[in-house]
């Protein structure tokens, strides 16, 4: 009898509480719980999946906590979905975005959870591309008119008899399956999946110094390992990707874009100011992933390495 | 077709019984034959195409385009998030930041002394130095606060899908209705391929901590609830009469006699929701459960396999003490009955010990694992990695590289496979699915088959489900042909068990992100190497279950064999793989389930099909692919595990219940 009307006391207490205690729980206010453990003051970056990104997290995570003394928590997170943790407060910051214009009408313009951080100060652009030493040997591959005469020596088992146009990770900007549709090309688009695959890939045919043909984008530090030549693609033009089943030219060149919490570049004090001042260059960007993707440098050693340095190129990104 | 190739040699030579069977299956074919001449012409006139009619599908882009809007545009305003599901998400960073901060002001050495007490008390001292070896290991390789993050993860989790899982395992095992309708449901969840349940708890809760432990609990929770349903319903029938003779109320009854008697089970239960959980927090670290799981993944994008195994090393330590502490438990009940005040003393000694030991690192400031103490293994890892691939990928004398392997294995068998079920009518490959299942099952089993096998044709995903039908029936095919090899060494020889026993565990623990650059770098981007990690993932289940199958076999009919003047390979043949076969069964079974389960990651290094298109609406938060997929994936494992689900373990099920 005890047992029952202590539960009836639990549960009531219970009850009340939901219904009048806590009220309601906002689902856009929820940082992760390992922020701000022991009394420290967290800032929670978002990391995509490549290298480039990796290296602008590690340098801002360095600078944040040597030299503000805060901590910083990073998370891997795909693009788009990243989008939404940094509107719901579960990341401070993006730090390199390759233009989401749906997200950013959404999240910008209309809730206005996220603002815009500025620059990075580095121009990204997407295409396809050819390993040098094939270039050299084959010097008209690089117009994609002539790109069907090679289809027979870029065939893989994967491809179904046609070349092999080599696609990366499903998170990424691509609209190759329509071009080669549009273009009339004799080539089958194989996605890898994952940006590791497809780097693994790529050391591989080049070990071997075989001909392929990737999708890959500027800035990358494999350049400097596997030295790769543009294939030129029907020019770009502003608008001519609007539709993604007639796209039939280039990809643009994207400066790419910092994007803040808004609540936390309001209230984040120094460490928002620091990642809003936060512009490097392309070289220092590849300089930072060479030594974490080849080097094989922890993200935080090359980003000391870097640091160390560029004392003069840092030293204007901190608060006053 | 792989498990039809597998039993049928086995029905020979155990006399009149099969031949009774034939029969059986025989009329069980000819009603197929039946229905299908009747069937068919109908549906072949109606929609004469060998692929799945497009009249038949339906086309859920636009309405679940439309559900994300509405779910992001209502978060922050809907009262059923304001007042429901923001509450769940707070209640679990809330807790789980409470565990996180109690461990991390316990210390490494709390922490450490912590496990290594309970292990002691619970399992031995050996176990006990096991689990302090273990902790040691995970500061020692840097992942000391990674490793502090998953573990007040999985406390929660764990808890969570507990309290869950004896909740429902207490209802199934007191009402039989509830039990019936549970059981498929249970059923099901446990073949689903854990990526697939991703995505819709990351629309709703978006990227994070809650969202992982929500799947981290659904993925979790069935074992312990069909564990303690099984548990409270084998209660001796005896016991519970004398019980209530006595005059005992039923909550008496459950208290007292039931549950107590079911505790065996329901520890069971726990070792496998632990395991589970462990295995789900590292796959969910795709939508951001932070932790060990995050550092593999984290280490994947920058192609750096010493590091993802520096993380991989700790989670397989964790799963290898959780998995002997629980399983040592388990057993020291069966064995004999704790004498009262031990228990309390126990408690007392963790609770003291690991205070002592906290305070001492607190006051020596020794709170935080000290960078010099930890031992970086990425470089010889990655250089061992880096000479695989220079002298494996191609051009070895004779046997050709990796490379050459996978592109032989691409065209020769996935291409064929692929193209000869792509071939087949639509409806050939529902009757052939109603065959097998009907064959092996019953015809409840058969049918669930087919109508999963229907609503990938309805999802509009007909295609790409056969594509990744090829790969799953290919690497079950090599994990089968490996898996029974490997087998029957270790069922022969002690030896070879004891030496295969860590690497099975190994390979059974280790995150499946570890080994995806490998295999790319082993066998270029494709299907190849998605099926050779799925290979590596699927092969221990399958060799411990048929070498327990194996070991299990009568002595006594093995005895007798041998005095017939039977040869090793005759006894094999004749004796042991037939005697052997509900364990053979359960193996192609489990190898079937666990295999789809990686094809699905085999999509980050070029699987395509399903899995691309579930990793795919992931990345790109589009639920329409990624849905769709996922729902696919969920029928192909449905239908795949109704087809090659033997008789025998229904029947168990049956009589246990």
């Amino acid at each position: 009898m005890r047992t029952r009307k202590l539960l009836t006391a639990v549960a009531g207490a219970g009850l009340l509480t939901v219904v009048t205690g806590c009220g309601a729980a906002d689902m856009t206010e929820q940082a992760s719980p390992f922020a701000n453990a022991q009394g420290a003051r967290t800032v929670t970056l978002s990391v995509q999946s490549w290298v480039g990104a990796q290296a602008n997290v590690a340098v801002a995570q360095y600078l944040l906590e040597h030299e503000l003394g805060y901590r910083v928590d990073t998370v891997q997170v795909d693009e788009v979905p990243a989008w939404d943790a940094l509107s719901q407060g579960r990341v401070d910051a993006i730090m390199e975005d390759w233009g989401h214009p749906e997200q950013e009408q959404r999240y910008v313009k209309d809730k206005k959870t996220i603002v815009n951080g500025g620059d990075l100060g580095v121009t990204g652009h997407i295409g396809w591309f050819v390993p040098t030493y094939f270039a050299k040997q084959h010097p008209d591959v690089t117009d994609y008119k002539n790109l069907d005469k090679y289809a027979d020596r870029m065939k893989t088992a994967e491809s179904g008899g046609k070349g092999q146009l080599l696609d990366g990770s499903p998170s990424y900007v691509t609209n190759d399956k329509a071009l080669v549709d549009n273009l009339k090309l004799d080539y089958q688009v194989v996605f890898s999946g994952s940006e590791a695959a497809q780097i693994t890939q790529i050391k591989q045919f080049a070990k071997q110094k075989k001909p392929f043909l990737t999708y890959w984008y500027q800035p990358q530090w494999l350049f400097k390992k596997v030295p790769m030549t543009e294939v030129k693609l029907p020019a770009y033009k502003e608008g001519c990707d609007a539709d993604p089943k007639k796209v039939a030219c280039a990809y643009p060149k994207t400066p790419l874009q910092k994007y803040l919490n808004a609540d936390f570049a309001e209230g984040g004090g120094k460490a928002a100011a620091l990642l809003k001042n936060f512009r490097w260059t392309t070289e220092d960007q590849n300089e930072v992933s060479l030594l974490i993707a080849d080097r094989k440098l922890t993200p935080e050693q090359a980003a000391k390495k870097w640091v160390d340095a560029h004392r003069s190129t840092w030293e204007a990104w901190l608060p006053r | 077709m792989t498990a039809a190739a597998t039993t049928a040699p086995l029905e020979k030579g155990a006399g009149p019984l099969v031949a009774l069977r034939r029969n059986r299956a025989v009329g069980k074919l000819l009603l197929l034959a039946v229905a299908a001449a009747i069937l068919v012409p109908l549906a072949h006139s109606h929609w004469a195409s060998g692929t799945w009619p497009h009249a038949l599908t339906v086309d859920l882009t636009e309405p679940l385009g439309r559900t994300t809007d509405w779910v992001i545009d209502n978060r922050d305003s809907h009262p059923l998030f304001l007042y429901f599901l923001g509450h769940v998400s707070n209640a679990i960073v809330v807790s789980i930041r409470a565990v996180y901060l109690v461990l991390l002001a316990a210390g490494w050495a709390g922490v450490t002394a912590a496990a290594g007490l309970v292990a002691w008390r619970v399992a031995g001292p050996r176990l006990g130095a096991t689990a302090v070896v273990a902790f040691l290991a995970c500061g020692a390789l840097g992942m000391w606060i990674p490793t502090m993050q998953t573990l007040a993860l999985m406390v929660v989790a764990v808890l969570a899908s507990v309290i869950l899982g004896v909740l429902l395992g207490l209802g199934a095992g007191l009402n039989d209705r509830l039990f019936r309708g549970l059981r498929p449901v249970l059923d099901t969840m446990q073949v689903l391929p854990a990526y697939a349940y991703l995505l819709p708890v990351v629309l709703v809760f978006g990227m994070g901590v809650p969202a992982a432990v929500l799947a981290t609990v659904v993925y979790a929770a069935p074992p312990m609830a069909r564990l303690t349903a099984l548990g409270l319903r084998s209660a001796d029938g005896g016991v519970m009469e004398a019980v209530a003779s006595l005059g005992a109320t039923a909550r008496q009854r459950l208290f007292t006699a039931r549950l107590p008697l079911a505790r065996k089970q329901i520890l069971l239960g726990l070792n496998q929701t632990i395991m589970m959980a462990l295995s789900m927090a590292v796959i969910a670290s795709v939508i951001g459960a932070a932790g060990l799981g995050d550092r593999v993944y984290q280490a994947l994008a920058s192609v750096d396999v010493g590091a993802a195994l520096a993380a991989g090393i700790p989670i397989v330590l964790l799963a290898v003490v959780l998995d002997r502490v629980t399983g040592a438990a388990g057993a020291r009940i069966g064995s004999h009955e704790t004498p009262s005040g031990r228990g309390k003393r126990d408690v007392l000694a963790v609770v003291v010990g690991t205070a002592v030991v906290a305070l001492a690192g607190r006051f020596a400031d020794r709170l935080d694992w000290p960078d010099s103490w930890v031992v970086t293994i990425a470089t010889p890892v990655n250089d061992a990695v880096d000479w695989m691939t220079d002298h494996l990928y191609t051009g070895v004398p004779y046997i050709g590289g990796t490379a050459d392997w996978a592109a032989h294995f691409t065209t020769w068998i996935l291409d064929p496979v692929r193209d000869g079920l792509t071939w087949l009518p639509w409806w050939s490959v529902l009757l052939i699915v109603a065959a097998l299942a009907w064959l092996i099952g019953t015809w409840r089993t058969a049918l669930t088959a087919v109508l999963a096998m229907a609503a990938i044709g309805v999802l509009g995903v007909w295609k790409p489900s056969l594509d990744t039908l090829s790969q799953v029936l290919a690497a079950v095919a090599v994990t089968l042909v490996l898996g029974f090899a490997i087998a029957v060494a270790a069922a022969r020889s002690a030896r070879v068990e004891k030496t295969l026993r860590p690497v099975l565990d190994v390979f059974q623990t280790m995150p499946q992100f570890v080994y995806l650059i490998p295999v790319v770098a082993l066998f270029g981007v494709g299907r190849a190497p998605a099926v050779a990690a799925a290979v590596v993932y699927a092969l221990p289940a399958v060799v411990r279950i048929t070498t327990q199958g194996l070991r299990g076999v009568d002595p006594a009919a093995m005895e007798a064999s041998r005095s017939l003047g039977a040869t090793p390979g005759q006894q094999l043949r004749q004796v042991q793989l037939p005697l052997a076969r509900p364990a053979l069964l359960l193996a192609v079974n489990q190898g079937v389930v666990l295999v789809l389960a990686v094809v699905i990651i085999g999509g980050l290094v070029g699987g395509g099909a399903l899995g691309y298109d579930v990793v795919f609406g992931l990345a790109q938060g589009d639920l329409a692919t990624g849905l769709v997929a996922g729902a696919a994936i969920v029928c192909l494992g449905l239908m795949l595990d109704r087809v090659t689900q033997p008789t025998q373990r229904r029947a168990r099920n049956g009589t246990e219940a």
